[in-house]
């Protein structure tokens, strides 16, 4: 064991800042998310995805540059705001000047505040976030700035594709919205009221309710309400073990309708869903690896697969962030001057590997590409979730959706 | 007035789920004054032992709900003899925070060796269909039979604890250690023995709600300050009183969860006006408010309460 | 002055260390501890002075923190000096701590823990309920650099903020040495000890248990002004259950038993969470380990270990005890570390990447699929438990000796 305890603490704050410095030729991105803790599957996956896209699209590609390797470096945030904050300013320490971040709106919004605030007071180290999942929409609109990318479809796009095909399908008569009671469910309700009202005013809204968070620990009475409204589509926006206790329940009660959902697969949801949830669970979102869209991108699969066997492609926009932030890095020319990158990310167009095209718009920084509507189920299954057999389908897709949907966003740019 | 029916089994199922976790918390309070954290945590492990030995070893349900409990009580057991009777010469805050300690570290373990996902752990097949239809609404034959096995388990734990020899020195453990002891019996035996069946009957709760309520490293977490407020608003060392205050909780929070009051019919009988632009008002939280989204913290609501006005519980004689 | 050493020596420590430590986030690791001291002393003087565990009071440092986060994002914050704004939090946190401790302070022991549990889950949940003030779960942010500049100090940099909490955490640390002194404080360990005879002499048990829960939410809220400073933001997570037991561990780790105890408990803890969650996803394990272990053998906590060696000092003999640690404590952590490789090791093969059979250990680097590091680290640990089991009752005995007077001396 090295031997340079000098002062209990002094050694072990030094520990903290060096232990991962050391590849000063890399690009490095912090990648924060929480990797331990109840939420750490979520992480630890996005993590394996960040890992293997560095590596398979710019790394074995000749990097950027001319020869510079991107290096995912992670922070473990707990799943805390204040923890978040604490391993940013590890990260930009280190010298690391693109952030990656994506569980959780809440954390989200923490750190592009502080990004924000850290690019004020210290204009020598700017730093970019890119934002690989967080959904709510205020980080575009109210709370943008110029500093942060979002690579998902924000939760508003998504319920614009989704009703669009909900629209179309005549049988929904009743709809029951149910959702946790936070922002991003306060926003998935909103929006559904919303966008259901222009596009189908027929539909009655039965139901719209919030439950606590993380607190509820029988989804039974929900369930049974839900069936009781007569409803025929549930729509909800719930993660993990509330997304898995709520759909349980709603099927256990003996409701056999379509269930909208934001994230009802892969880290074990698909496997407790197993057979009860086929012809129930859909889910809208970006990227989709069923039917794989070219060998390209099966091939892709089939890589991370082999080489991640207890992960799966869950978050199809990590692979695009990665590309993208390849080639912005490559246009600008250098991958410290985080300005020049971020002018050239912004409006980029971009193909990409899970086929349709990607626009960053320019006004909010949101990415604009394609949605689809998926269904949980075993038939056609290329690439199944949770070494299970099921997965999901692609059933119907929205292209570029709401590629004109307005933003309040006013950014100040440099 | 069906769905009403259908609350009142929902509740029941989850109130006697409830009573299995705190008869066994009540005993163990009674006896040794612990307040066991950890219990939750055998819950836990009662469901993921089950798991392991119905469908990873593939031995079949039954076998998971017999074998399993008595791992969890054996470990129970354990636990008791080889830590908390040593940390229990300390004091109580160190008990306390041994058995916190313990929670952490069960739920850690568990990670560990199933990792961070929900595991497939599910009815047996031949529970696995509707019993019957209220209305719309189907009761699975898997809800009956948890309320059956809870109520075998509440008749033979009444039955041992009134009417057995054992039951008599138990009881008078609680009230008169000393005198027990010096009356021959071996009282640190009786400790260990009766924390090895709380804990197994915790085990019993785990096995059969895993399937029920999910199976995933948090599941003890979730439930695990509800149980304290159970035997808390009970009574601490009742056991009826824990039935009681179980199943109160268990319908306070499905009626909750079921009946969409809406707060702003209280405000608008108090003669206020609804603000046209509901998000501008300083009262936007009240006038949104509906029961469901305060259901899972009335429990609370209700054992501050207790504490306050009747501190010692609903049925319990002497002071918390 | 032999009195006043211990307080100089810290102001001068914690004057220089951004010397050593200047990058930001070290500043900020500091002053986050800093804050934990101030919060876990606060604590303490429930737990350990007037034996109350409460397991919410993260509730009152939540509560100073939201509301200095109010009062940065008032128009009027510009003519406010920012280094006062901890003491509104500690206004704050008492005037909460009154409200709540007039019922929950009527009795100690489970009564008062049960409330203070029940109150702490109620303040989370309308947390996420009461948007208006708390902001759900994104909670309430801020800029602590729109108060009045202090002597031409915004408090842009780092370094000005940790000094800033350094002499707030100070200030406040001395505050309650002191509280521990009056009279009130004094009594708070006799109602601790004997409530019945503290009632005797005269003194309202209850309301001595009272003010101690009340100055003790003042400092809490002090720390919370601290944290809005430090973060500029406050949520959900600042006043929940989880953060009410981490205090209560960071108390315990110390040891409640001496007025310094939660301090050394909260540096430790500090760089527990953040340095070992740096280097492994398993950090809470070991945690759980340590705390399990730690309330088993030496319930009196790190200041009772270090307290232990005095009475050793003072008579001198403190030399005997080297042999014995070097033949039992050592192998016994050495041992723990070897089975600490081997759970990492289970780890890294369970959920490593396929063909990722790569790992650095203790800066060593190796193959997992190698037999080698197995068997090193199985051994390190079969000895190293194993030799440290074998001497522990020449170390017991030793101890012995050395904390005894020597017989008919």
């Amino acid at each position: 064991m090295r031997k340079s305890i000098k002062l209990g603490v002094s050694a072990a704050l030094a520990v903290a800042i060096t232990a991962t410095a050391g590849f000063a030729e890399n690009i490095k991105i912090a990648f924060i998310d929480p990797l331990s803790g109840p939420f750490a599957t979520t992480g630890t996956n996005g993590l394996a995805e960040w890992t293997f896209a560095a590596d398979e699209l710019v790394n074995k590609q000749g990097g950027v540059l001319g020869g510079t390797n991107f290096e995912v470096v992670a922070f473990d945030n707990k799943m805390s705001g204040k923890e978040s904050l604490v391993q940013l300013q590890v990260a930009i320490d280190q010298g690391i000047r693109f952030i990656a971040q994506g569980n959780s709106s809440g954390i989200a919004g923490a750190i592009t505040e502080a990004v924000n605030k850290h690019n004020r007071r210290n204009p020598d180290d700017r730093v970019l976030f890119i934002n690989y999942s967080a959904v709510d929409p205020a980080l575009t609109n109210d709370n943008c700035n110029f500093w942060h990318f979002r690579f998902d479809a924000n939760a508003d796009i998504k319920m614009d594709a989704l009703t669009d095909v909900m629209a179309q399908d005549d049988g929904i008569e009743k709809v029951y919205l149910i959702g946790q009671d936070y922002s991003f469910g306060k926003a998935v309700a909103a929006a559904a009221v919303r966008d259901l009202g222009n596009k189908r005013p027929d539909v009655e809204i039965v139901g719209n309710e919030l439950h606590p968070i993380g607190k509820v620990k029988d989804f039974t009475p929900y369930a049974r309400k839900i069936v009781a409204s007569g409803a025929n589509a549930v729509i909800t926006g719930n993660w993990g073990s509330d997304m898995v206790g709520l759909g349980k329940a709603i099927i256990d009660s003996g409701f056999d309708g379509p269930i909208y959902t934001y994230y009802a697969a892969s880290n074990g949801i698909t496997r407790t869903f197993g057979a009860d949830g086929k012809g129930t669970i859909r889910l809208v979102a970006e990227g989709a690896i069923n039917p794989p869209a070219s060998d390209r991108a099966a091939a892709y699969v089939e890589a991370f697969e082999a080489k991640y066997p207890d992960h799966d492609i869950s978050q199809a926009r990590i692979a695009n962030a990665v590309e993208m932030l390849a080639k912005a890095i490559d246009e600008a020319g250098s991958a410290d001057d985080v300005v020049k990158i971020a002018y050239a990310l912004e409006g980029m167009e971009h193909d990409s590997i899970w086929g349709g095209k990607l626009y960053m718009r320019p006004q909010d920084h949101q990415m604009i590409q394609n949605v689809h509507i998926q269904q949980h189920t075993d038939d056609g299954v290329t690439f199944p979730l949770d070494n299970s057999e099921y997965g999901l389908v692609v059933e119907s897709t929205v292209e570029m959706a709401a590629m004109d949907s307005p933003t309040t966003c006013k950014m100040d740019k440099p | 007035m069906d769905l009403f029916f259908v609350n009142i089994i929902d509740g029941l199922v989850f109130g006697l789920l409830l009573f299995m976790l705190s008869s066994g918390l009540t005993l163990i309070f009674s006896m040794m004054g612990v307040l066991n954290f950890a219990h939750a945590s055998f819950y836990m492990l009662g469901a993921y032992f089950a798991y392991q030995i119905s469908t990873v070893l593939g031995l079949g349900f039954l076998a998971g709900l017999i074998v399993a409990p008595i791992i969890v009580g054996i470990a129970g057991a354990g636990i008791e003899r080889y830590g908390l009777r040593r940390v229990h010469q300390y004091g109580h805050v160190p008990e306390l925070i041994f058995t916190f300690g313990l929670a952490l570290l069960v739920q850690e373990v568990v990670k560990l060796f199933w990792g961070q996902n929900q595991v497939p752990y599910a009815e047996p097949a031949w529970l696995d269909f509707a019993l019957f239809n209220i209305g719309e609404n189907s009761i699975e034959a898997y809800k009956v039979f948890m309320i059956l096995i809870s109520m075998l388990i509440f008749g033979g734990l009444l039955y041992i604890l009134t009417k057995t020899r054992i039951g008599m020195i138990i009881q008078a453990a609680l009230s008169y250690p000393k005198t027990v002891e010096a009356l021959g019996h071996n009282v640190p035996m009786v400790f260990m023995g009766v924390f090895g069946v709380g804990t197994a009957l915790a085990g019993v709760a785990g096995v059969i709600a895993g399937p029920a309520l999910g199976t995933f490293p948090g599941m003890a977490f979730t439930l695990g300050s509800i149980v304290f407020v159970t035997i808390v608003v009970g009574g601490l060392g009742s056991l009826w009183g824990a039935l009681a205050a179980s199943l109160l909780i268990g319908w306070i929070t499905t009626f909750a969860a079921a009946y969409n009051f809406e707060f702003k019919t209280i405000l608008l009988a108090l003669g206020m006006e609804e603000p046209a632009l509901i998000w501008d008002s300083k009262l936007r939280d009240l006038w949104t408010l509906t029961l469901p989204q305060i259901g899972p913290i009335l429990p609370y609501v209700l054992m501050v309460a207790i504490l306050v006005f009747r501190p010692q519980g609903l049925m319990g004689k002497r002071e918390a | 002055m032999r009195m006043l050493m211990p307080w100089i020596v810290g102001a001068i420590v914690l004057l220089v260390l951004p010397i050593f430590f200047g990058g930001r986030s070290q500043l900020t690791i500091m002053s986050q501890m800093s804050i934990t001291v101030v919060f876990a002393l606060a604590y303490n003087m429930l737990l350990g002075q007037g034996g109350m565990l409460s397991f919410g009071h993260a509730v009152y440092m939540g509560m100073g923190s939201f509301l200095c986060l109010h009062v940065m994002n008032m128009s009027s914050f510009g003519s406010f000096p920012l280094p006062l704004l901890p003491l509104l939090g500690g206004v704050f946190g008492l005037l909460f701590a009154i409200i709540i401790g007039s019922f929950s302070t009527r009795s100690a022991g489970t009564v008062f823990a049960m409330i203070s549990l029940g109150i702490g889950e109620l303040m989370a949940a309308l947390v996420l309920i009461v948007t208006v003030f708390f902001g759900g779960e994104e909670g309430i942010s801020g800029y602590r650099d729109e108060g009045l500049p202090f002597f031409g100090i915004e408090f842009i940099s780092n370094l000005e903020v940790y000094y800033l909490i350094a002499i707030w955490m100070f200030i406040a640390v001395a505050l309650m040495y002191l509280f521990s002194r009056t009279p009130v404080g004094r009594m708070a360990n006799a109602v601790r000890d004997n409530p019945e005879r503290a009632e005797f002499l005269g003194y309202s048990a209850r309301r001595v248990r009272f003010v101690s829960f009340a100055v003790s939410g003042f400092f809490c809220g002090v720390a919370g002004g601290l944290s809005a400073i430090l973060f500029e933001i406050a949520t959900e997570s600042d006043l929940n259950v989880t953060a009410s037991g981490v205090i209560l561990l960071v108390a315990f780790l110390g040891g409640i038993g001496f007025f310094w105890g939660p301090i050394i408990g909260a540096v430790v803890f500090t760089l527990l969470q953040t340095v070992l969650g740096l280097q492994t996803h398993l950090w809470e394990l070991y945690l759980g380990v340590v705390f399990v272990g730690m309330v088993m053998f030496f319930p009196a906590g790190l200041s009772g270990i270090i307290m232990a060696h005095v009475p050793a000092a003072k008579m001198g003999k403190l030399g005997t005890l080297v042999g014995p640690y070097l033949t039992c404590v050592l192998p016994g952590i050495l041992g723990g570390l070897g089975l600490a490789a081997l759970i990492e090791m289970i780890f890294h093969v369970r959920s490593g990447a396929e063909g990722e059979h790569h790992m650095v250990l203790f800066w060593i680097d190796f193959s997992t699929h190698d037999v080698l590091p197995w068997l090193v680290a199985l051994a390190v640990a079969v000895i190293g438990i194993g030799l440290a089991v074998r001497n522990a009752p020449n170390f017991k005995a030793a101890w012995e000796n050395a904390s005894t007077l020597p017989e008919a001396a």
